[in-house]
């Protein structure tokens, strides 16, 4: 399924997949003819309820995802290792305490499989999701984005783009900074479990604001993918 | 070269150790400093080196080859984990 020019979502059919948490990755390996052999770690988009599926964004001198996002077919086999992860997860039976995810860019998808979980499972806890893109074409899961924060479940959806705004755009505009975070994040006092995923700098700058405004470091589960 | 951290080396870990290690506690022979491991600063390039984020000291070094893997875990005083 393709989620915008560069990021496409594989749905897998896996032998004995023994069920993933919302928030954890598997490794893929690709071994060439020659027995040369790549290895990437790729977020888990989909609920635990539902069947694994990782969205993948192309890096273009990337190893690994050029083929999963241009070149594999359905039907199409190759290796993983996982799930794995237990830092970086979320469970819908924990305790009931605000929710506030941070994303950057393709960052979004651990936190997707959060976000459909907590659907999935019925959960009512308040939760936020801040997601920085660049353009609006870029916003991966757009439409499945506007139709769960339209459940009226308390959750609810931020969205601020860096590099280019449509026309009529009514979102945030620019990257996340201390200002945006105060003004949109749940205070400090209400003590909300946080994930933020993104990549590094994107991800050291939303902790150190977000320890900034109060929110304890241990609260703060991060995940950084490496340069943009 | 950017960093990761220790999540994007879950599936490493487990496979070496038999089990999730991103939660458990790491003390850095340099600094003192006690970390989950997956808060570590990691760098991957041919092998994984994995950096302490307070003091920068090598907390590990991880060689894979075909057939098999070369372990140096000298930047651990103490790795604590749920038993």
């Amino acid at each position: 399924m393709t989620e915008t020019p560069r990021v496409r979502t594989l749905i897998l059919d896996v032998d004995g997949w023994p069920g993933h948490r919302a928030g954890q990755h598997v490794d893929v390996r690709l071994t060439a003819e020659d027995g040369y052999q790549a290895e990437r770690s790729y977020s888990l988009a989909s609920a635990p309820e539902d069947p694994p599926a990782l969205t993948v964004e192309r890096l273009d001198d990337g190893e690994v995802s050029p083929y999963l996002v241009d070149e594999v077919v359905p039907g199409d086999r190759f290796e993983l290792r996982g799930p794995v992860g237990g830092y970086f997860v979320w469970d819908a039976d924990a305790l009931p305490e605000p929710l506030l995810l941070v994303a950057g860019g393709s960052g979004v998808v651990p936190l997707m499989a959060m976000l459909r979980h907590r659907a999935a499972a019925g959960s009512t806890v308040p939760a936020k999701l801040l997601y920085s893109s660049r353009t609006y074409e870029e916003v991966i899961y757009r439409e499945e984005l506007e139709r769960l924060d339209g459940r009226g479940d308390g959750l609810e959806i931020v969205h601020t783009l860096t590099r280019a705004q449509p026309l009529g755009w009514t979102g945030h505009a620019g990257r996340v900074d201390v200002d945006l975070l105060r003004e949109v994040s749940f205070p400090a006092r209400r003590n909300p479990r946080v994930f933020v995923c993104g990549p590094t700098s994107f991800v050291e700058a939303v902790a150190e604001g977000l320890v900034s405004l109060g929110h304890r470091p241990g609260r703060i589960r991060t995940e950084r993918f490496g340069g943009t | 070269m950017t960093h990761l951290d220790g999540n994007a080396i879950a599936g490493v870990l487990e496979q070496l150790f038999g089990r999730d290690l991103t939660l458990a506690s790491s003390r850095c022979t340099g600094c003192g400093a006690m970390r989950e491991v997956a808060d570590i600063h990691v760098y991957r390039s041919a092998g994984i080196v994995a950096r302490c984020p307070d003091c920068d000291t090598v907390l590990f070094r991880i060689v894979e080859a075909r057939d098999r893997m070369w372990l140096d875990f000298r930047g651990f005083s103490s790795l604590q984990v749920r038993s």
